[in-house]
């Protein structure tokens, strides 16, 4: 088997795998399969398979892009941190901080329209590539793993973030203030289409992400030199190629795509900024949605999508009576899967080549072999 | 006949290749076999397949007579074959001991691993082929010839009577070499059967009784090697005429390229490698530094290319001090380097083979534009190399290079820096690994390098390399010069003494 179908094969045996392991569980406890399989198709696509007849429902295909939008974006960050060897797992914490700085941007700079959209969003970003900066260059200076420092990164970003937004105007000990209208990434157009959902203009953010990914990645010589770095530090070095100045760029991208996730999530799903208990896991959604796809482009915009519905549908699920965990079962068990790579390219090889031998029959048999 | 292995008909298929044809290998117990080919000419394919790690899509193997499959090398184990490595697979923090039972310790009646009885075991093992190892000492404090004997010791404990060897020599030193053949031939005498890859023809009528030829994954010859001279085995190698003399014109020297003015660099452990070292390498002319490994070649080296820092000293290129010049400066300002290590250095081993072709121009004109690669420039200059330096692989341009075989990848590390042309080009080890048609075609080329007024600084541990190579031969010795001396007035003993330390009066240094 080619290493690119292994590429794509591999990950649908663990997504297939993955959804296997939920139907187990359902039947272990006396669920009925069908409801796993009519929540996914009702959060997909708004219709209800267990009420035949009723109308599709496009709100449900539209909260669903909305969950999706952010993490294809944490996905990417993850993915282009990974391409130049880093484990970027301060990505949560840039998410944090684009989604402050976008936010206090948007209450206390008055803009005016289109502007503040594009702005609050650009902004968002930057504070993200700012956040990654410092572990970056702990990394390329001092050789600090960016692991330790991004971890340690993510509190600061949760609990320094959480002081700034009390700290706005008119905040509560939950929330700012919204942010105004010409801030927002929402469109009334979108709401009638969807039935009311939280749909936005974010998605066109993330197809321009998802493809610029690709292209920086894949076509340019920037590109070129980061995947050097990732592969092999050494060789890139003894090329000529910058490695610090490779590995600080390559975080700060990654970080910059984490503050957009950040941005979005502000400026599109909720409309203000959140004084926030725990962290919302977008960051660690992204390293596994980087995982399941393969940390490329393509791949990481599917992962996203299937990762995105595994998350809307928990709701749906338990309005069918199974209890919402299923679909965190389901997800944690593609990722198990997917890590197992290995595992399953021993069984694929070991199947194909069982069946190439009975088709053959060529391997004398004979000898005192175990 | 009384065969210990028979190889019938063998043939192996990859996706895009097809590794072994039809090949058939018959070794008689208790002798030493060879088997010489060219790099991708199929013996490390068909010696997998013997070990267990390939299955053959066609074809029969017997050992001892009996048909067998050999499914994995568990399997190979129990049949008494056992394989040395080219790399090693040690631990490096254990003990010679704890390395050899490792996988299958030995229990006192506590339950606890029982070190004692196999340390003796193997310091009886060690005596009867005249191995000279100590069992208690660990694999970091000993030399590379001593943990290759770990390696084989590791066979002997487990019975094996069938023994591979892959490339055994390629990591040793001259000595170590002529320490191995013994070894070799002591087991082969007490009815150890031994197959040898390699395709050194020097080694092969040292000590093998008969040779297997391979040639493009087919089965090409079986000679008795006290018949055939080494000049009849390269050719049926490589399947044409092989001149084994390098062919140097007289040229006119030019101006110094390289001018290295007391130069010292600390190694990574910050103690001194290289001590006052000066020397300077001029336009028309290839300065080979000859030296046992580890005398400082590789801080040199490194510190010329800018991989490490210089402690003290000048580097001069072409006039200019670059000693401050960060690597890419570098090698933009006309420094080419074959590095030592082709995988730590010389290659990105995920990359595609187009794609380690362009590692220094990636970002220039000729690949890319406004920052955007072009892929069909890329393409074309990958065909052109892969076919001006005969690069084989699977699936061409395309292949991840860490599929390719050590050869092929030298070679491309070899394509890539010559075709670059620099007016410094420094090789080291070029032709490790590489077989007699490709080591002919790389010299070749080194030469042509030097006869187009290029300044060539070769280091090798081999010193039938320097000697054909060089025209003056600096030899090194604990971070300093022992001697230069003119290629034409030395000669091997000379320089082995050198090399050992003692200081002689050669040429100076053009001053």
């Amino acid at each position: 088997m080619s290493k690119k179908n292994e590429k794509i094969i591999i990950p649908l045996i663990a997504v297939g795998l993955g959804i296997l392991v939920g139907m187990i569980i359902l039947l272990l406890s006396g669920k009925d399969i069908a409801t796993l399989f009519a929540g996914l198709v009702k959060g997909l696509t708004g219709y209800d398979m267990l009420k035949a007849g009723s109308a599709v429902n496009l709100r449900y295909p539209g909260e669903f892009l909305v969950s999706t939008m952010p993490i294809i974006l944490t996905g990417l960050s993850i993915s282009f941190a990974y391409r130049t060897g880093m484990f970027n797992i301060g990505c949560e914490g840039q998410v944090i901080m684009g989604s402050l700085v976008s936010c206090m941007v948007a209450i206390l700079v008055p803009m005016p329209n289109f502007i503040a959209v594009v702005v609050c969003i650009i902004v968002g970003g930057i504070a993200g590539a700012l956040w990654a900066f410092i572990p970056g260059l702990l990394k390329s200076k001092f050789n600090i793993s960016e692991v330790v420092t991004g971890i340690m990164l993510n509190y600061t970003a949760l609990y320094g973030a959480n002081y700034f937004l009390r700290a706005l105007p008119g905040s509560s000990a939950q929330r700012t203030v919204n942010i105004p209208e010409n801030a927002m990434l929402g469109s009334e157009l979108f709401k009638q289409i969807t039935n009311n959902s939280r749909f936005h203009w974010g998605f066109i953010i993330v197809i321009i992400a998802v493809v610029l990914f690709w292209f920086i990645i894949e076509k340019t010589s920037f590109g070129y030199s980061l995947r050097a770095t990732g592969f092999n530090k050494e060789g890139a070095r003894y090329a000529g190629i910058k490695v610090n100045k490779s590995i600080i760029l390559s975080i700060m991208i990654s970080g910059f795509l984490a503050g957009i996730a950040g941005a979005i999530v502000v400026q599109g799903t909720f409309g203000y900024g959140r004084v926030m208990v725990a962290m919302d896991n977008y960051g660690f959604d992204g390293i596994a949605v980087a995982l399941v796809g393969g940390c490329t482009a393509l791949g990481v915009t599917f992962a996203g999508m299937l990762f995105g519905l595994l998350k809307v549908t928990q709701p749906l699920l338990q309005t069918f009576g199974v209890p919402k965990e299923i679909g965190e079962i389901i997800s944690s068990s593609i990722v198990f899967f997917v890590a197992l790579q290995y595992a399953i390219q021993y069984y694929l090889l070991k199947f194909t080549s069982g069946k190439k031998k009975k088709k053959q029959e060529l391997q004398p048999q004979g000898g005192d072999v175990k | 006949m009384d065969y210990a292995i028979e190889m019938l008909n063998i043939t192996k298929d990859f996706p895009g290749i097809r590794a072994n044809d039809n090949v058939t290998l018959k070794v008689e117990r208790g002798t030493i076999h060879a088997l010489l080919g060219e790099n991708g000419a199929g013996k490390s394919t068909l010696m997998s397949i013997l070990f267990g790690l390939y299955e053959p899509t066609e074809g029969i193997i017997k050992v001892n007579g009996k048909e067998v499959k050999i499914t994995n090398p568990n399997v190979a184990n129990d049949l008494g074959i056992g394989m040395v490595h080219q790399h090693f697979k040690l631990v490096h923090n254990f003990t010679v001991t704890e390395n050899i039972i490792l996988g299958s310790e030995p229990k006192t009646k506590f339950g606890t691993v029982d070190t004692k009885t196999t340390a003796k075991r193997i310091d009886e093992l060690s005596k009867k082929y005249g191995f000279d190892i100590d069992p208690s000492q660990k694999i970091e404090d000993i030399t590379v010839g001593m943990q290759q004997r770990v390696e084989i010791l590791k066979m002997l404990y487990r019975n094996a009577d069938i023994l591979i060897f892959d490339e055994p020599t390629a990591v040793l030193t001259p000595q170590e070499i002529d320490e191995l053949i013994a070894i070799m031939k002591s087991l082969a005498a007490e009815g150890k059967t031994i197959i040898l890859i390699t395709h050194k023809l020097k080694e092969i009528k040292a000590v093998a009784d008969k040779c297997t030829v391979l040639r493009r994954g087919k089965f090409i010859a079986e000679v008795e090697v006290s018949k055939t001279s080494e000049k009849e085995m390269a050719e049926l190698m490589v399947g044409r005429e092989v001149d084994f003399k390098i062919h140097k014109p007289e040229i006119q020297l030019g101006n110094k390229v390289l001018e290295i003015k007391d130069l010292c660099v600390k190694n990574t452990r910050g103690t001194r490698a290289v001590e006052n070292f000066s020397l300077s390498v001029r336009s028309g002319e290839i300065v080979g530094i000859a030296g046992i490994d580890g005398n400082g070649q590789k801080e040199l080296v490194e510190a010329i290319t800018g991989l490490c820092p210089i402690t003290s000293g000048t580097l001069i290129l072409n006039g200019k001090d670059v000693s401050g010049f960060s690597i890419k400066k570098r090698i933009d300002s006309g420094i080419g380097h074959v590095p030592e290590d082709r995988h730590k250095h010389g290659l990105i081993l995920d990359f595609k083979l187009k794609e380690n072709f362009i590692i220094h121009g990636y970002n220039t004109e000729q690949f890319s534009k406004n920052g955007i690669l072009n892929f069909t420039k890329i393409d074309q200059y990958a065909d052109k190399l892969i076919n001006e330096f005969d690069v084989r692989s699977g699936q061409g341009k395309e292949t991840i290079t860490r599929s390719m075989s050590g050869g092929n990848q030298q070679k491309a590390i070899i394509a890539r820096e010559i075709d670059r042309s620099p007016d410094l080009l420094i090789v080291v080890q070029p032709t490790r690994g590489l077989d007699v048609g490709a080591i002919e075609y790389i010299h070749s080329r080194i030469v042509n390098e030097r006869n187009a007024g290029k300044a060539v600084l070769l280091v090798s541990f081999e010193l039938d390399e320097i000697l054909g190579l060089s025209d003056r031969i600096a030899v090194m010795y604990n971070g300093g010069i022992t001697g230069i001396v003119n290629d034409k007035e030395t000669d091997e003993k000379q320089l082995g003494l050198m090399m050992a330390g003692s200081k002689i009066e050669g040429v100076s240094d053009h001053e």
